[in-house]
Formats: C-alpha cells, sequence, structure tokens
C-alpha cells in the first residue's frame, strides 16, 4: 500500500461568523469523514485543522502575513491515507466536507 | 456468607503478592521463586495450624511473622545465599544486621508492589507468559486459575511462567520505579498489561464466572493502587480504572445463570451495578486534567454512555464522535465495527450501510452480522445472505445461536 496526501483547500470562511448550530454540523462532516477512513484503516496521519492566521517568509528575508498564496482558497489541513493507487484515494476523498463549501482537495502520492 | 475456606484463600491471594514483593525486594528479583517458595511454605504451615488451634486474631501478622523466621532459615542453611546474595545485599544495604530482616510496613509492602508492577510489566519482557505472570505474582492466582482461564493444564502454564522469570534474570530487570524521563511509557505498559488482564476477565471464552469476575475485580485493585502514588496518579491511569468501573458494572446483567451472554440491548439495567458507575463517574472526573486525550478517555467515555440505557440521537452522536477520535488513534476491526453501529444509530441506516460495505472484514462473522442488520428493512434478501454468510464463519454456539434468532426474525 502507499500513501496519499488529501489536501483540503477552502474559500477562507470564517467560521466565528457561524451559528453554533452551523458550527457543529461542519465539524460533525468532518469528524464523521476523517472516522470513516479511519474505520478502513486507511488513516495514516493528519493535521486537518490548519490556523488561518500565519506568516509567510519569502526570497530574501521577506516575512508577511498571510494570505499564503494569491488565490481564493487556502490550504485547510491535510491527512494521509493509506490506498493502492491514486484512484482508491480519489475513492477516500469523496464526501470531503470541504468539497461541498466550494472548495478543492488535492490528492497527492507521498513518496516516504 | 464467606466460608471459611473462602475466607482464607482470599486472605492467602491477597497476602501473596504482598508477601513475594516483599521478600523479593530483598533477595532481588532473581530470586524470585525462593520468595514464592517461602510465601508457599508459610500458607502450608499455616493451613496446617489454623486447622487445630482456629484462626489467629490477626492472621497476616501471623504469616508475616512466620515469613520472617522461614527466611532466617533460608539465610542460615542456603549455601547459594551464604555466598551469592549476602554480599549482594550487602553491597547495596548500610546495615548488614538487618539483612535478614523483612519489612512487612504498610509502606514497604506498597512501595515493593509498586515496584513489582514495573518489574512484571517491563517491555522487556513481553510476551503472551506476562498475562500470567502478572495473574500469578502481582494478583496471587493460583497455577490452576489460570490454566483454568487460558484453557489449558497446569504444566503449560508452569512452563510458560517459568520462561518469564527466566527473562526477568536474562533482561536484569530492576525492582524499582522508573525515573522520572521514563515513567510515562513505562506506566503505559503497566497500564497497557492492567488493561489486558481485565479483558482476560471480560471476554475469557472459560465458563467460571466468578474466576473471570475475580480477575476483572483484581485488575481494577491494581489500577486504584496505582492511583495512590503520586508518580502514577495520572489522568490515563484514572480514564482506565473508570473504563474498567463502566464495563465491571454490568458484568452480572451480561450473563445469565446459565452462563448464556446476554446483548447489551437485552439487558435488564436493574442488574447494572450503580455503584461501580458512580465510582467511575469520580474517576472519569479526575482523569480529564491535562492537555492529552488518550484511547483510555476516549473508551471510558464510550462505556460511560453505554451507562445511559435510553436511546438519544444525542447519546448515539456522541459515542460514533468519540469512536471516529478512537480510530484515529488505534485502529482495530471491532472498533470500525462498533463505529459503523454508533453510525447506524446516529446517522441512520442508509448512511451506515455504504460506510459498512467498505470495511470488507472477510472473515469476521460481527461484521456480517452487522451488514445482515443494516440490510433489514431495506433489502430482506440481502439480510438473509449476509446473516447465513455469518451462520457459516461463527464458531461458538452462542454466537450461532444469536445470528440463528435473527434469520428467524426476518421471516
Amino acid at each position: 500500500m502507499k500513501e496519499f496526501v488529501l489536501l483540503f483547500r477552502q474559500v477562507d470562511t470564517d467560521n466565528s461568523q457561524a451559528s453554533p448550530a452551523e458550527y457543529q454540523t461542519i465539524m460533525k462532516k468532518w469528524d464523521d469523514w476523517i472516522g470513516g477512513i479511519a474505520a478502513q484503516g486507511k488513516l495514516a496521519g493528519m493535521c486537518n485543522r490548519l490556523s488561518s492566521e500565519g506568516k509567510v517568509l519569502k526570497a530574501g528575508g521577506v516575512i508577511t502575513e498571510g494570505p499564503f498564496v494569491e488565490v481564493r482558497e487556502v490550504l485547510g489541513g491535510f491527512i494521509i491515507v493509506k490506498a493502492d493507487n491514486i484512484d482508491e484515494a480519489t475513492t477516500l476523498a469523496h464526501g470531503c466536507p470541504a468539497v461541498d463549501c466550494n472548495g478543492s482537495i488535492e490528492i497527492r502520492p507521498y513518496n516516504l | 456468607m464467606q466460608s471459611e475456606k473462602e475466607a482464607l484463600s482470599n486472605l492467602f491471594q491477597t497476602e501473596f503478592s504482598k508477601m513475594v514483593a516483599v521478600i523479593s525486594k530483598r533477595f532481588g528479583l532473581p530470586h524470585i521463586e525462593i520468595a514464592e517458595d517461602i510465601v508457599s511454605e508459610t500458607f502450608l504451615l499455616a493451613t496446617e495450624s489454623w486447622e487445630v488451634k482456629g484462626i489467629p486474631a490477626n492472621p497476616a501478622a501471623w504469616l508475616y511473622s512466620v515469613a520472617k523466621q522461614k527466611t532466617l532459615y533460608y539465610f542460615r542453611r542456603n549455601k547459594i545465599f551464604n555466598e551469592n546474595i549476602i554480599p549482594e545485599i550487602k553491597a547495596t544495604t548500610e546495615h548488614s544486621i538487618e539483612l535478614a530482616e523483612l519489612d512487612f510496613s504498610q509502606q514497604n509492602i506498597k512501595d515493593s508492589q509498586l515496584q513489582m508492577m514495573f518489574a512484571i510489566c517491563s517491555p522487556k519482557i513481553a510476551s503472551e507468559a506476562q498475562i500470567g505472570l502478572a495473574l500469578r505474582i502481582l494478583c496471587g492466582f493460583g497455577i490452576d486459575a489460570i490454566a483454568e482461564a487460558f484453557l489449558t493444564n497446569k504444566e503449560t502454564i508452569n512452563k510458560r511462567l517459568f520462561r518469564a522469570k527466566e527473562k526477568l534474570r536474562t533482561e536484569k530487570v530492576q525492582l524499582e520505579v522508573p525515573i522520572e524521563e521514563q515513567i510515562g511509557y513505562r506506566l503505559d505498559n503497566v497500564l497497557h498489561i492492567i488493561y489486558l488482564l481485565f479483558n482476560e476477565g471480560y471476554y475469557s471464552t472459560t465458563q467460571n464466572k466468578v474466576l473471570r469476575k475475580d480477575f476483572c475485580l483484581e485488575a481494577l485493585r491494581l489500577g486504584i493502587m496505582l492511583t495512590e502514588f503520586k508518580q502514577t496518579n495520572q489522568p490515563q491511569t484514572n480514564a482506565l480504572i473508570a473504563l474498567m468501573c463502566f464495563h465491571a458494572s454490568r458484568f452480572d446483567a451480561r450473563q445469565t445463570s446459565n452462563n448464556d451472554f446476554v446483548l447489551y440491548q437485552n439487558q435488564n439495567d436493574n442488574l447494572w451495578n450503580k455503584d461501580l458507575i458512580e465510582k467511575g463517574k469520580y474517576f472519569l472526573n479526575v482523569s480529564a486534567v491535562g492537555t492529552e486525550l488518550n484511547s483510555y478517555h476516549l473508551e471510558a467515555g464510550i462505556a460511560f454512555l453505554h451507562c445511559e440505557k435510553k436511546d438519544t440521537l444525542e447519546k448515539w452522536e456522541n459515542i460514533l464522535h468519540y469512536y471516529n477520535l478512537l480510530l484515529q488513534i488505534n485502529y482495530s476491526p471491532s472498533v470500525a465495527l462498533n463505529r459503523t453501529y454508533a453510525l447506524y444509530k446516529a446517522n441512520g441506516k442508509q448512511e451506515a450501510l455504504i460506510e459498512a460495505k467498505k470495511l470488507r472484514l472477510e472473515n469476521n462473522h460481527f461484521y456480517f452480522t452487522l451488514l445482515g442488520e443494516l440490510y433489514t428493512g431495506i433489502d430482506n434478501s440481502k439480510a438473509r445472505e449476509s446473516f447465513l454468510k455469518a451462520l457459516s464463519i461463527a464458531k461458538t454456539q452462542t454466537n450461532k445461536q444469536t445470528i440463528q434468532n435473527k434469520i428467524t426474525a426476518l421471516t
């Protein structure tokens, strides 16, 4: 089995504006989706809650606050899954809540 | 009322682990067999003497004083002791006069038992024999009882224990509490062995209900003993105790007098032990400190939620959440199955069925039983097919009967 990184790219939404009930619903979706992958014994690692603030270091020692990339999507986090091939890894990505929120999920082979 | 015989055997069981720990502490762990011999001889003498004269007012003190005499006898008579052990002890003891004097103070008993726990649960001797050794040395169970639990004979158990003790020697395991930097991971090992001991009792295939309950209570006792020391009274220790309390609370409800198992849904909750549930809540509260969430917390949380018999959506959503987290820490097929059951109760059959199909636990009868249950009402012919598959894999009569009942209910 190989390992693949699933990178979540999301529109930078401010969850603090969501009502507690909405927030709960979003959290539950993530929880159940990752739980489903773990239940298949295919979760190899995770860092699924990157905070939206942070810094960027650029050439010449330039440090900026976010945004991290000049696109409307930011990296929300990632998980590492075990799969036989990229198609299977892509199947695992289905159901990821990021996609429901107009985000996308990038599936990349992970070279050990 | 407890018979005198039972009372004696309980006393011997409790005192065995204490006395072996104290004597081993004096002679060194490599000579643990001598400690066992001295204690066994002491018990033999006690049985003979008490039969004639009656049980003394303070039987434990009686045992300690006989053990002290027997130890002195060993010191005088045994060549090995004179030539090997005494120089060893002399090197580490300040007062050589006190060499043979055993210290049976409460504090020394406790300290020695804690050190023995760390020694027996050392990762260096990890093996299947380790559980047997823990049952013998830490809990004082007889070889007969251990053999019965493992569905084997005394000879096999004796061989296993011998090998495990041999390992204690070759790996030079010491009777000591690990240093500060190592205590975390060493404690994890101790907790793991206690957890296995508990499971040995809770899920054992032996029919002897009393024995199985004893195993569980012993595991609980060892856990509680760890809370008496600052170094080992950690959140994970308390979480494990909570978990054991919640499980043990259902001990009487989950088995009928004919030794048949009663599924959780069918249990009479009047038989649940309320006292143990309250104790579990106490330890769960104590465990909720610090930043680390480990698998014992999650399992205890799940077990706690099961102590509420009423089915509510909130309850099942919480159980599902804990299972999701538990799988991220520790995957196992049975946790994956339980998680899928919780998913059914929280999110409905359709969603659970989709997820269940992904699990593909081909040789697991619980898996096909769950599939059958999820298909029931959605596609009864597939439900039947799944149950039949489960029936063909199931091994024990109890499991087969449970599945057969489900097939009958289907038609």
